[in-house]
């Protein structure tokens, strides 16, 4: 069974409780893309950019690579699976109560249907 | 940036989690009985604790306090091991049949506003449960928060469910 809390997930969730890195993961989700430009359409400066950006990279979310002068960033999948396990637990424990809930509503029709009339 | 996991291998019914925006997670399913009798299942406390605590977890539920009607209040007690835990808030809006909303007064900070709504689809109800967290952080909080919790009660779960599907 995975751990669920580990200090990965933390760092991811961390990494996108801020809009402008949710902002570049949406954006790498859509093209790899170099610092400079997400610097660019984010309207801040290179250091700002490059703050988030490795902020991203510790998290697993993103991973650099330097070509020449160019930094260019790609999303990562580390962060974003520890994501979706943390939502497949909540599906589990929901899909648990659920099937148990279907059980009782089944109880609740043949009670109604077979059960003894009322008045 | 939405995820949403849907397992389509378990017949047609389906649980959908899905984390919405900055604050919001949506959870739905779909019931083959008429909206009437699963809002009984969700308000009546002998019903309601039947199904809630899914058996094999490791937490039990000790008390079910539920007076479902708006401005009622609630309270929930779990028990693992030697330890306790309390749930509680008020019923701000119900409509039999329709919907429940209430909060989640248990933390020292605002909580979570949950929202449970029946809607008739030929018969079938289709639920879903629907929770707005006063603020993304706090939505995040939950998040690792219940997280913490949940590793030994999802061992069983597994567990349990491997049991079921055999």
């Amino acid at each position: 069974m995975v751990q669920y809390v580990s200090p990965a997930l933390d760092l991811s969730f961390a990494a996108l409780a801020d809009a402008t890195r949710r902002g570049v993961i949406e954006q790498l989700g859509r093209a790899d893309a170099s610092i400079s430009s997400l610097a660019e359409k984010f309207q801040m400066t290179l250091t700002g950019m490059k703050k988030h950006v490795s902020v991203l990279e510790k998290a697993g979310l993103v991973t650099t690579q330097k070509v020449g002068r160019v930094r260019t960033c790609k999303l990562g999948q580390a962060g974003l699976k520890a994501e979706a396990e943390w939502i497949e637990a909540h599906r589990k424990l929901f899909e648990a109560r659920f099937d148990a809930l279907d059980k009782v509503i089944l109880d609740m029709k043949q009670e109604e249907e077979n059960g003894p009339a009322s008045d | 940036m939405d995820q949403q996991v849907t397992n389509h291998s378990v017949a047609q019914d389906a649980t959908s989690v899905e984390r919405k925006g900055d604050r919001e997670l949506v959870v739905t399913r779909t019931f083959n009985a008429a909206p009437r009798i699963v809002f009984k299942a969700w308000s009546d406390p002998e019903l309601f604790r039947k199904w809630w605590v899914p058996k094999g977890a490791s937490m039990t539920l000790l008390a079910c306090d539920m007076d479902v009607r708006t401005g009622g209040k609630y309270r929930l007690q779990f028990g693992a091991g030697d330890q306790t835990m309390e749930f509680f808030g008020k019923y701000l809006d119900v409509v039999p049949g329709e919907r429940i909303v209430w909060t989640n007064d248990e933390s020292d900070e605002e909580g979570a506003v949950t929202t449970v709504t029946f809607e008739d689809q030929g018969g079938k109800t289709l639920l879903t449960f629907h929770e707005l967290y006063p603020t993304k952080e706090a939505l995040e909080e939950a998040m690792t928060g219940s997280a913490a919790g949940l590793p030994t009660q999802l061992d069983q779960l597994d567990e349990l469910l491997s049991g079921m599907s055999a």
